[in-house]
């Protein structure tokens, strides 16, 4: 009896099987974990932004707006750490990533569902140390913390750094725990040459948060023992570097800005294959341009330090490294860009946002060329210019790939289906008011205005005006998004299995799956883009072998 | 060369800046053609294989030649712009052996320039028109960053070395510096010349640069070592001093009104006597100024931070008895 009632069990919808706050606080179920990071990301998520609107609403006009400067400092430091270490890091891997990955792998759950449900955790507890150094007099360190001033200034930075510190071994367990699992649990017959898109980007993303989050871990150790013992290791007056700490940061930072990044290329990908019903050009060149990232990523980081003091060997050979970043980005564009050429394009709302991906990270990584350009980068270093384009790559386009994959999996995560019509009304706004809060940074940037002011010359005025009214409609997309998300749990109809018709694997189970993802282990007998080995009632009712019989 | 603000650039006002520009125009339009391209081609796409009954997607194929082309053809742009850029670097960094050196020297939140002659000035750089000169920088605390938009020229000033920039103007007239690097700001605000608030911190540590003829700089070079001329009448010591407050940005920490700040205020604080941090009396005589403006941290008057940064070798002996000066006439 009890076998049969676990098969049961295992064969109840995720969101039905236990009930009760204790079902999910100690569940093991990935989907449920998932489920629990998506909840935590959004909250990170509105914080960080309630901070960018406030550091925009100061900038309106020049002078004192709404606070100090000092105040102003402890804004933008919390806007960027809470952005990076508590949402963009774990946004798609952590949350999007742990509800997907088993599902596209035909796999019951990772390889170690306990240590994911640890890497929760101490993601919960990295968190309360950086909601209690905001409580505690906040940093105003810039999220990169640079010595001496990190050293040096009394605000909370060592709960900060212990907070970030502690989020990186959440980032390394589920990074290590994604490349066991998909190492170890692809159902039969998911070959590494079918293994979807998604997959090959989150592998490489894992590598990189296994290799490159200790190297984190050690810079902020040592930071918090030159605060707290006056280790001298990064102070000049004792005999360190204060560049050593810049080195030591970039090694993680920049493999770090790859971990943001090619989830939103794996989410993309997934999101161009589906709705142009089509197997996504270049397949192979695109597992392998994330992997060429990975490495690359590594490689480059001095290029954030060229005005630094490094020597001019050093300037020379991470300008040269840096372009060559250049080259898997460019190949994944192509590659995009050549899917959509013959294909049958359906215009969701996360299509749209696949599009806007596409427009963004162009200019994201055009206007890198010019800080890989040493002597363009001297002048345009620390200037608005780097303020744009980096946010033209990680919310112009990760935030955009999270923004689409969220809606494009949420009729597997809730079960339910959304409001299109709604939905299309906030894209648009988040995709104009993005667009009108940055584009006009690159031209302040370039012009002359250094990042990370409070008060600026009345020249730059209109720009910066311009930007703030731009974050207001910004804002106001997020608000309808965050409406269509909560209209679809209280009244949306409920979910297909495929509702778009897509030959992607995770699309073969039930909408919401059950709790070990399949009745049965699914056998793949094709590549989850060969739209034309489907037939038509396959993709709208999901693979034969594993659909629920009809009357 | 073009000294007026472009839509996307600041003057070129340096030897330098025609080349960054040049190079940074390149990027520039090979961007928007690659742009209009890439992203022009997509939207074609999605417009004209928008999905219809009955019309299936054609099946990917494979192109060889056209994604071995996609992945080398860039190479030799990026190449390109690795050489261009590589050799404008080299030009921004190597100053001729023929080039005037100033020492600058950062601090939160101010830049002390000292000349060839020994003249020091605080948030103005005056330097000569077509001359090479060539920066030194320190910082005594965080790092700051020199950066000078019109020049297209930018330099760390890093604690425990020294770094070097150099530019070469090609224009007279006044442009703005500005600090790069974060370095904070203070926790309250200061009072101004005319009372109101004022916030000082990275955002403030800007200035002028002075770009001028050889005589002219010459002449301000002899200017800044002696008391200014006030229409036409040589200031006195007390109004020297009065001008140095505000040009050595005393005001930022010090009122001389009886206004809380971050230091105690000058108003009725000479020929007084201050209690300190550790319970001792001392009378605010002309000594104890001078130890306070070279070695701030010896006497902290109670209730305040030993945060004060000295001006020992930014303020010379005449100018320090002009500070003396100003402070007894604030009685």
């Amino acid at each position: 009896m009890s076998t049969h009632g676990e098969e049961d069990l295992l064969n109840t919808n995720y969101l039905k099987a236990g009930t009760g706050v204790k079902s999910w606080l100690l569940t093991l179920d990935h989907k449920r974990i998932g489920v629990m990071y998506l909840v935590s990301i959004i909250m990170a998520f509105f914080l960080g932004g309630v901070f960018a609107l406030l550091l925009r609403l100061e900038l309106l006009a020049p002078g004192r707006t709404i606070m100090t400067a000092a105040q102003y400092n402890r804004a933008f430091t919390l806007h960027g750490a809470i952005m990076v270490f508590l949402f963009i890091i774990p946004s798609i891997p952590a949350a999007l990533g742990n509800f997907i990955i088993p599902v596209m792998l035909g796999a019951k759950d990772v390889a170690f569902p306990k240590l994911n449900l640890l890497s929760f955790y101490i993601y919960v507890i990295g968190t309360i140390f950086a909601l209690f150094s905001i409580i505690s007099g906040a940093v105003d360190t810039g999220w990169t913390f640079y010595t001496p001033y990190s050293t040096s200034t009394n605000s909370s930075v060592v709960s900060m750094t212990m907070a970030a510190f502690i989020l990186g071994f959440s980032s390394i367990l589920t990074g290590l725990n994604f490349m066991v699992t998909v190492h170890k649990l692809r159902a039969p017959g998911l070959h590494w040459r079918r293994l979807p898109l998604f997959i090959w980007g989150m592998y490489a993303t894992s590598i990189i948060q296994v290799l490159a989050t200790p190297v984190l871990a050690i810079t902020l150790f040592l930071l918090a023992m030159a605060r707290v013992f006056g280790l001298g290791i990064f102070d000049a007056s004792l005999g360190g570097d204060p560049v050593l700490f810049q080195h030591f940061f970039w090694f993680y930072s920049h493999p770090a800005v790859y971990i943001m990044i090619v989830p939103g290329m794996a989410v993309v990908s997934e999101l161009i294959a589906t709705f142009s019903r089509r197997a996504i050009f270049g397949y192979f060149a695109i597992a392998m341009s994330s992997l060429g990232l990975a490495l690359v990523g590594f490689l480059v980081w001095a290029h954030h330090m060229f005005t630094a003091g490094i020597s001019e060997f050093a300037a020379m050979l991470f300008s040269a490294l840096t372009f060559l970043v250049a080259i898997p980005s460019g190949v994944k564009v192509f590659n995009w860009t050549a899917t959509l050429y013959k294909g049958s394009i359906w215009l969701t709302t996360p299509m749209l946002y696949a599009i806007a991906f596409l427009i963004q990270f162009t200019i994201g990584g055009l206007t890198g060329l010019f800080l890989g350009t040493l002597a363009t980068d001297i002048h345009l270093h620390d200037t608005y210019f780097v303020v744009a384009h980096f946010h033209y790559v990680m919310m112009g386009s990760t935030v955009m790939a999270f923004l689409g994959g969220l809606l494009y999996w949420w009729p597997k995560i809730a079960g339910k289906m959304y409001d299109e019509t709604i939905a299309k009304v906030s894209f648009a706004l988040v995709f104009i008011g993005f667009n009108a809060t940055f584009l006009v940074q690159f031209i302040m940037g370039s012009r002359g205005m250094p990042r990370r002011y409070y008060d600026y010359l009345p020249e730059f005025r209109p720009y910066h005006a311009f930007s703030t009214v731009g974050s207001w409609i910004l804002g106001l997309g997020f608000i309808v998004y965050a409406y269509v998300l909560i209209k679809s749990l209280r009244s949306g109809p409920k979910a297909p299995p495929n509702p778009w018709g897509s030959a992607g694997f995770e699309w073969a189970s039930e909408s919401p799956p059950v709790l070990a993802n399949f009745r049965e282990v699914p056998t793949i007998t094709r590549g989850p883009y060969d739209y034309h080995l489907t037939t038509d009632e396959e993709l709208f009712d999901g693979f034969p072998e594993d659909a629920p019989k009809k009357a | 060369m073009n000294h007026e603000p472009t839509v996307q650039m600041p003057g070129q006002w340096s030897t330098f800046a025609p080349n960054v520009d040049f190079i940074f125009y390149f990027i520039y339009w090979m961007s928007v053609i690659l742009f209009v391209g890439i992203i022009g081609a997509a939207l074609y796409f999605v417009w004209k294989y928008q999905r219809k009954p009955g019309v299936k997607a054609e099946p990917t194929g494979h192109n060889l030649p056209l994604e071995v082309g996609w992945t080398v053809a860039p190479v030799f742009f990026l190449a390109l712009l690795f050489h261009w850029g590589f050799r404008g670097y080299v030009d921004l960094t190597v100053a001729p052996a023929n080039a005037m050196e100033i020492r600058v020297r950062a601090r939160k939140w101010s830049w002390d320039f000292e000349y060839p002659n020994g003249a020091h000035e605080t948030n103005n750089l005056h330097v000569p028109v077509n001359r090479p000169v060539r920066l030194v920088l320190s910082s005594d605390d965080v790092i700051h960053s020199f950066y000078v938009p019109a020049f297209r020229a930018k330099r760390d000033a890093v604690p425990g070395m020294y770094s070097m920039m150099w530019f070469q103007a090609t224009h007279e007239g006044t442009t703005n510096f500005f600090c790069a690097e974060y370095c904070g700001a203070a926790e309250t605000a200061a009072r101004g010349e005319h009372g109101e608030e004022v916030f000082s911190g990275h955002f403030s540590m800007i200035g002028h640069v002075v770009v001028e003829n050889d005589a002219t700089f010459a002449a301000h070079l002899e200017a800044i070592n002696g008391p200014p001329t006030i229409n036409g009448v040589v200031a006195t010591p007390a109004q020297w001093g009065a001008q140095l407050y505000r040009s050595s940005q005393c005001y930022t920490c010090h009122s001389v009104d009886g206004a809380p700040g971050t230091g105690p205020t000058w108003q009725h604080m000479a020929g007084h006597p201050v209690t300190l941090t550790d319970g001792t009396t001392v009378d605010v005589d002309a000594n104890y100024i001078r130890e306070s403006i070279l070695n701030p941290q010896a006497k902290i008057v109670r209730g305040f931070q030993p945060v004060m940064p000295t001006y020992r070798g930014s303020l010379n002996d005449r100018q320090i008895d002009a500070l003396i000066a100003y402070m007894q006439s604030l009685q």
